[in-house]
């Protein structure tokens, strides 16, 4: 680029409407973040209609399952009816639905009798501590543990690494959940219960016993998450690795004289880091399935066990409202990510 | 790989043996060839050896248990006892033998886990070589389509489906193979744009092929390897979800999986009374199964495309 500033100073001196070099990279840019952008629309776009269909495939009457076989005058029905919409033509409830989730209205939970973005707003914060927590230790072990296993592949650490990634990325979350509850909450034989078997708080602590407190509920939940998620990450990181080992550019890196530690930390690492990222995001939507699981099986009061008290019953408006969330959420995440990739790595969105 | 459909026989040998001859002579070839690779990947074999030890179990269930082993009226012993020489896993929360249960369980998780996963593979296969061989707008708009099955929370987008429609084993195949079939797609596409760029395709279609014989003939059996080592993987994932939905509640109710069982054992408290013999069989079941099955995709996958080096 710098060799080249002379020569284009020269052309933009000499035909002015031709932008230079770094005018022209930000037009790049924005024509491919626009790009992206827009597909995500069509992407929530689709979410919706999906959402909107898929709780009208449903067999039976919706109001007869609001009810739930209780006797009801046919007067009740009616009101019942005219106030979800459901007596309105298709397409009109369609136009209506989709005005309403757009203003952030997703109605009204059938068993809570109060609206779905209240419920979700409640549980987020809750949510969001638990994954956080875990989508940062998951993404850090994965990596950590990925790089170093393909830095020296086929030697028994990345044998045990690479088994021990694939074992617990074949259990059950929910399984692996439960039966961490009764080691480490109910205790085995002499073993003392360790931590809470379930919740996210005891009551009545404030401050920072109050922090400590979740902390210690976060422990079982977290270790779980991360223990179902990491696998996926560390295979990830391994093949990304792996895939930068025959570079020349490391032999040139070695033939410097640096170290091996050197090499890896800060020329190969960082290669293989870009692609890693890529799908960590990606799998973003494993991660909800993973969530919904293990806030199940501890009762957190977060989305996910939100979204099995609907399911049960079931709360169709309440599931409804989370399934366009988890989508919503994670289709911006994962652009996001790409409005972000190209300012991290130039030979991305070129 | 090089399995096709043959080049015409070059004359002059004696007695030339005909095209039919040459191709599956050159198919045992390549599966002999394909089998010594395997053998050397040590996981494969472990991972085979499960395989054929669960389908064993399975299929022969009907004889060591047989089917009222699911009965709740007829239940040999008493409600959730503990293992012993007539119950050796103990007994469930309606007093019916927990091995049994457990032996029994294993032909609907399998049975579901292997037809969710030929679904997905199949609609994966359709999509990725379609999209593959028309470009132009068909291929975008069905790649966008797939994208976007590929973000969406495949999980929340299964039980969504199996919370509207009835509680049947077709629900859950259905649930999971219409979900879970975007990796797929993606890797037969690229697959199939390698395959078409070569010159014998080239040359199909200047004697005359048509798509559809372009796409059966040529492209299919040269992305079958690839197919074939995403649907040992996609099965692992598939019994995976199956237990999930089961656990959830969302299964078959009148039939014995391995998830339905995890379900009764939280129903029926033996989380919270420590009775771990319960939950620890059906678990270790599931995990043992999609184990097994990833083992055995890795190894496929590390045979036929060595640059991965994924099992080395």
């Amino acid at each position: 680029m710098t060799a080249e500033a002379p020569l284009t100073a020269a052309v933009e001196a000499a035909a002015p409407a031709v932008p230079g070099p770094r005018a022209r990279t930000t037009t790049r840019y924005l024509r491919y973040g626009a790009g992206k952008v827009a597909g995500a629309a069509v992407s929530l776009f689709a979410v919706l209609v999906t959402g909107f269909f898929l709780f009208r495939l449903i067999p039976g009457d919706p109001v007869k399952t609001m009810t739930g076989g209780r006797p009801v005058s046919a007067e009740q029905l009616d009101s019942y009816r005219r106030e979800f919409g459901l007596d309105l033509p298709l397409w009109q409830q369609f136009t209506e639905y989709c005005g309403k989730a757009l203003t952030g209205d997703l109605g009204t939970s059938y068993q809570f009798h109060t609206p779905v973005v209240d419920k979700i707003s409640e549980a987020l914060p809750n949510t969001l501590i638990l994954t956080g927590t875990a989508f940062v230790l998951y993404t850090l072990l994965g990596i950590v543990l990925g790089t170093r296993s393909a830095w020296r592949h086929g030697g028994l650490g990345d044998r045990l690494n690479t088994g021990l990634a694939l074992t617990l990325y074949s259990v059950p979350s929910f399984w692996l959940g439960l039966l961490l509850i009764i080691v480490f909450s109910v205790g085995i034989g002499p073993v003392p219960g360790l931590f809470p078997t379930g919740g996210m708080e005891s009551g009545g602590e404030e401050g920072f016993a109050h922090v400590l407190d979740v902390a210690h509920h976060l422990v079982l939940p977290v270790v779980t998450l991360v223990a179902v998620e990491y696998g996926q990450t560390l295979l990830v990181a391994r093949s990304a690795l792996l895939d930068e080992m025959g570079g020349d550019y490391l032999t040139t890196a070695r033939a410097k004289g640096l170290r091996d530690d050197q090499v890896r930390r800060r020329h190969a690492v960082p290669n293989a880091l870009l692609p890693t990222v890529t799908l960590v995001f990606v799998n973003l939507g494993r991660t909800v399935a993973g969530v919904i699981l293990v806030e199940t099986v501890f009762s957190w009061p977060g989305l996910g066990g939100l979204f099995y008290q609907g399911l049960s019953v079931p709360d169709l408006p309440l599931v409804q409202g989370l399934f366009l969330f988890f989508a919503g959420t994670v289709i911006v995440m994962n652009t996001l990510a790409d409005l972000v990739y190209p300012l991290l790595d130039p030979r991305v969105g070129r | 790989m090089t399995a096709g459909t043959g080049e015409p026989v070059k004359d002059g040998a004696p007695e030339a043996p005909g095209p039919r001859t040459l191709a599956r002579r050159r198919r045992r070839a390549s599966a002999a060839r394909f089998w010594r690779e395997y053998r050397t990947h040590r996981a494969g074999l472990v991972g085979l050896a499960a395989l054929a030890l669960f389908a064993l179990v399975a299929l022969t269930a009907p004889l060591t248990v047989g089917s009222d082993v699911s009965s709740v009226t007829g239940a040999p012993g008493q409600p959730l006892e503990t293992p012993s020489g007539e119950f050796w896993l103990g007994t469930d929360r309606f007093g019916r033998d927990l091995l049994g249960l457990v032996v029994w369980g294993s032909r609907v998780s399998l049975l579901v886990g292997l037809l969710a996963a030929a679904l997905c593979v199949a609609i994966g296969t359709l999509v990725g070589i379609t999209a593959g061989h028309f470009k132009g707008a068909y291929a975008t708009v069905v790649m966008r389509i797939t994208d976007w099955f590929l973000v969406m929370p495949t999980l929340v987008l299964a039980i969504a489906l199996a919370t509207v429609m009835s509680r049947s084993l077709g629900t859950v195949v259905l649930a999971i193979g219409v979900t879970s079939w975007p990796t797929t797609a993606r890797l037969v596409r690229a697959q199939t744009l390698a395959v078409e760029a070569r010159p014998y395709i080239e040359r199909a279609r200047a004697l005359g092929g048509g798509h559809r014989h372009i796409m059966v003939r040529h492209v299919l059996p040269n992305v079958m390897p690839l197919v074939l080592a995403q649907t040992t993987l996609m099965i692992s994932s598939s019994i995976l979800a199956e237990a999930t939905l089961a656990f959830l509640g969302l299964g078959d109710p009148t039939v014995v999986s391995w998830g339905g069982l995890l379900q009764d054992a939280r129903e029926a408290g033996s989380v919270s009374s420590g009775n771990w013999s319960y939950l620890v069989p059906p678990g270790l079941a599931i995990a043992g199964v999609a184990l097994a099955f990833t083992l055995c995709g890795r190894a496929v996958e590390s045979v036929l495309n060595p640059r991965l080096g994924v099992a080395r």
